[in-house]
């Protein structure tokens, strides 16, 4: 098959798979699982013609840990998985992020813990995305609500690593990945895509972990003249090991500002609806989808209600969320676990702005009655 | 024509001194590899060595090429990417025996399956040195460690049978005190394309030795050198003399194509430098 042209009746996972491929991702590892792995099952069938590879690995430990090595070799990396394979990723995410290693790790969100409802959607993966992988680590995570924003979310995702020298999760869900929408895929040379930074300074002056003005240290690639020395432990400037008191603080500490002094560049979210409501709606994902819907159903019913949707879901949207909670008397918000983004804004919510839950837990896309339950709940 | 490279072309020798206790065998192993590379006159840059978890998991501190240093058991899964991203690369995986053959046992098997273009040199001492010596999938049955205070009730791997079970492309065991056998046959491995496995038996006097081998490091030395026979000898003996033994020498060399060679024959469209762009 070659790259559909035109309009397309497009599955959300396949689309996220194109966005890869014309971001410039050249190789894939994965393992097999529900509802992920029509992404894996694309990039077997597409990569070979693009000059790249996929490899189903043993595990999801193993699929991880892949990605990061081929990226270390040079490639666009990326893997796909869902709830019990995102677990088991954990691991090598860590040592991705900490090794500072460009990777996208698209998560379709499935009812869990364990096997869970398999593999009905949920969106309870947002801690284990932030906090995961053992450690102090920063973490970024975008949220796609359409099969047009898997494919486009996929190429931010790419871009975001790049640009920041770090793993990138894509938070999905069943119903964003397996849902069917139209989609025209835009001329590959019309993409902005970013790369990363290589290196300036000839190879015996070149410190694989010096960071530049950006907080970001340029990247050789395992080939190189340049000697790149990759470690899991702590290390100083040259890669390799350092025990040194003052080493870790130094490099947690610009681990972290190398994503949280440049939220501006990252963070993103939409408004949608009456600038003035007297609820506001706070989603992500396929649960904004509904609430986008329950608006109107709401209006009908004289209640004002707008929707702050999260496309950035970490570095979490502080001063976006502040400020929508200063404006209403009540918020909603509306996420298909027991309450996880939910921490997030009571955290943020300096105005004390009564916060209620709407909690979809079902297995299936939250149903409207439970959103809307909620707003009359806020009203009250 | 012979540039003669040194071991101290890929040796980092301000690193010294090695973090390894005296008598272990590490820095044996660790000249063994360093003057492979000098013999095959492998530019460092070429070379990726990527490491696993435990005292032979720092070995990567010690080198001057490419390195990987990741997460316990997963050296083979990481190089794994690190050869399909840039299949040029000579990578070398470092694994201790609770390293490739406990935690990650599962991409020791799969990555012989496959026949990854990969070198893996286990370091195998029978024991979780690094924290402080427990029983591993090798510690010979009854052994005693710190988790097996009157014996060790499981029996161990064979781990070159293991590897040419699982499709290794070639296997070879020595010990760290038969040098020049364990460099010549770590010499073959690295000039070989495909998944070869070299286990070096190494000396722990710290952890295993104490508890198992009465006397010193020396004695420690002589029990890894009495423990093994050479294949020539181990042919001619019989089954139950052979139990008593661990085999040394090259014990399979085979010709099966790598993982990347059989994928581009299935691919025809995955360009030779992996590097190619697309329709």
């Amino acid at each position: 098959m070659s790259r559909p042209e035109g309009v397309q009746l497009m599955e959300g996972n396949h689309a996220c798979a194109w966005g890869a491929i014309d971001a410039g991702a050249r190789f894939y590892a994965g393992y097999p699982i529900t509802p992920s792995s029509e992404i894996a099952e694309v990039c077997a069938r597409e990569l070979p013609a693009y000059g790249g590879t996929y490899i189903q690995m043993e595990d999801e430990i193993g699929s991880m840990a892949a990605i990061v090595g081929a990226s270390l070799s040079g490639k666009k990396t990326f893997t796909a998985t869902s709830g019990p394979g995102f677990s088991l990723m954990q691991e090598n995410l860590g040592v991705g992020i900490y090794q500072e290693v460009p990777c996208v790790v698209v998560n379709i969100q499935r009812v869990g813990p364990a096997t869970g409802l398999a593999t009905q959607p949920a969106q309870a993966d947002v801690m284990q995305a932030r906090w995961g992988t053992h450690g102090d680590h920063p973490i970024i995570a975008i949220s796609p609500a359409s099969v047009q924003e898997m494919y486009y979310f996929t190429i931010r995702a790419f871009n975001l690593a790049e640009r920041f020298r770090t793993p990138v999760i894509l938070l999905g869900d069943q119903v964003v990945g397996q849902t069917y929408e139209n989609i025209t895929l835009p001329d590959p040379d019309s993409l902005e895509l970013i790369e990363r930074k290589k290196p300036v300074v000839a190879p015996e002056d070149f410190l694989p972990y010096q960071a530049d003005e950006n907080l970001v240290p340029p990247m050789a690639a395992y080939g190189d003249k340049h000697i790149v020395h990759a470690s899991s432990t702590c290390h100083c400037e040259t890669g390799y090991s350092n025990f040194k008191y003052g080493t870790n603080r130094q490099l947690l500490t610009r681990l972290k500002n190398k994503i949280y002094n440049y939220t501006d560049e990252i963070v993103e979210v939409e408004h949608f609806g009456p600038e003035d409501a007297d609820v506001t709606l706070i989603s992500f994902g396929c649960s904004s989808r509904v609430c986008k819907y329950v608006i109107g159903e709401a209006e009908k019913e004289g209640i004002k209600v707008n929707l702050l949707r999260l496309i950035t879901i970490w570095p979490f949207p502080d001063q976006e969320v502040q400020k929508a909670l200063a404006k209403v008397g009540a918020a909603v918000v509306a996420e298909m676990n027991q309450g996880q983004v939910i921490h997030e804004v009571n955290r943020v919510n300096t105005t004390n702005t009564p916060v209620h839950l709407a909690s979809g837990i079902d297995g299936e896309l939250i149903r409207p009655e439970i959103v809307m339950n909620s707003i009359k709940e806020a009203v009250k | 024509m012979a540039v003669n490279l040194s071991y101290r072309e890929y040796f980092k020798e301000d690193a010294l001194p090695l973090m390894w206790c005296a008598g272990c065998g590490n820095g044996i192993l660790l000249r063994a590899i360093t003057d492979s590379l000098a013999d095959l006159e492998i530019p460092p840059h070429q070379v990726v060595v990527s490491t696993g978890i435990g005292c032979w998991g720092k070995a990567d501190d010690y080198m001057t090429t490419h390195a990987f240093h990741g997460s316990h058991g997963r050296a083979l899964a990481f190089g794994t990417g690190i050869k399909l991203g840039n299949p040029d690369l000579h990578v070398i995986a470092l694994m201790g025996d609770g390293d490739a053959l406990a935690i990650g046992g599962n991409h020791f098997i799969h990555a012989a399956r496959r026949n990854i273009d990969i070198t893996a040199i286990i370091s195998n001492n029978f024991t979780y040195g690094m924290t402080g010596g427990q029983y591993s999938p090798t510690t010979p049955l009854s052994s005693k460690t710190t988790t097996s205070p009157i014996g060790v009730a499981e029996p161990a791997f064979d781990v070159c049978g293991l590897a040419e079970e699982c499709g290794a492309n070639y296997v070879a065991r020595s010990t760290v005190y038969h040098v020049t056998q364990l460099k010549r046959l770590i010499t073959a491995a690295i000039k070989k394309k495909g998944f070869n496995v070299v286990e070096a038996i190494n000396t722990c006097p710290t952890h295993f030795g104490r508890r198992n081998v009465p006397g010193d490091t020396v004695e420690m030395m002589n029990y890894i050198k009495e423990m093994t026979v050479a294949k020539s000898r181990y042919e001619k003996m019989d089954d139950e003399e052979k139990a008593k033994y661990l085999v040394t020498g090259e014990l399979v060399n085979k010709e099966r194509p790598d993982f990347l060679s059989v994928y581009r024959e299935i691919n025809p469209a995955a360009s030779e430098s992996g590097r190619g762009e697309g329709k």
